[in-house]
């Protein structure tokens, strides 16, 4: 089991802010596929990569990075801090 | 020891910065800058909504911070930023670095700045009359950081 968490319009768009799922998933793209293939609310939220951040328990990573063992994984569009 | 602060209440950027300069002992250089919610797009902002991962808003800023310490010869760095509604006018985030040297300390406060707009965890939201938009991150404050790793961290 693994915790997921959604923020600004990637939240709006999967219509959740949390979720704990089960995955078979070995990266953070992988999962991503996994989350598209749900349905049409998440391929619309997750399909255009370029604008998808992550977090594998709560530090910036690649979406090519493992998350065998993690935690909690957060997607997100680009931050806009400052 | 950088401090970091994460709060939605407002802040007194002076007393901010008075009480970070009065903690140096031997800085010659206090450096800081201020972000101000301002009206950009649309002529009509009613409010800013700024959202957060709580869990790793203090962790991804401190990172930032520590970062800016090994960098420069730094005495110490402050980094506050605010979380929820704000309106027009009102400060959103502040920096704050001490130095020897005001080189050190002017440079590490626009590194901090730099690397918060787009590696910390905030997302900024526009409420207008017409509706609420998130803001879109800009492709100069991606590009902002390429200075940063080109000479050599």
């Amino acid at each position: 089991m693994i915790e997921l968490r959604y923020f600004a319009w990637l939240r709006e768009r999967v219509g959740t802010g949390h979720e704990t799922v089960e995955t078979k998933a070995a990266t953070v793209g992988d999962l991503i596929e996994e989350l598209k293939a749900r349905d049409e609310g998440y391929a619309f939220a997750f399909s255009d990569l370029k604008a998808i951040r992550a977090a594998v328990d709560q530090d910036l990573v690649d979406l090519d990075a493992p998350i065998v063992g993690a935690k909690e994984v957060a997607f997100f569009p680009p931050m806009t801090g400052g | 020891m950088p401090e970091i602060i994460v709060q939605a209440d407002p802040f007194d950027m002076g007393a901010m910065l008075n009480r970070f300069a009065a903690r140096q002992d031997n800085a010659g250089a206090v450096v800081s800058f201020s972000g101000i919610v301002r009206d950009v797009a649309t002529g009509d902002l009613a409010a800013m909504e700024i959202e957060h991962y709580p869990s790793m808003t203090e962790k991804a800023l401190a990172e930032i911070a520590d970062q800016a310490m090994d960098r420069w010869q730094l005495a110490d760095a402050f980094i506050l930023h605010r979380h929820g509604r704000m309106g027009q006018g009102d400060t959103i985030m502040m920096v704050a670095t001490a130095a020897r040297h005001r080189a050190d300390a002017f440079a590490a406060a626009e590194f901090l700045m730099d690397y918060l707009k787009s590696r910390a965890p905030f997302w900024k939201k526009e409420i207008t009359a017409g509706g609420a938009a998130w803001v879109a991150a800009r492709d100069e404050d991606e590009d902002a950081l390429s200075r940063w790793q080109q000479q050599g961290s």
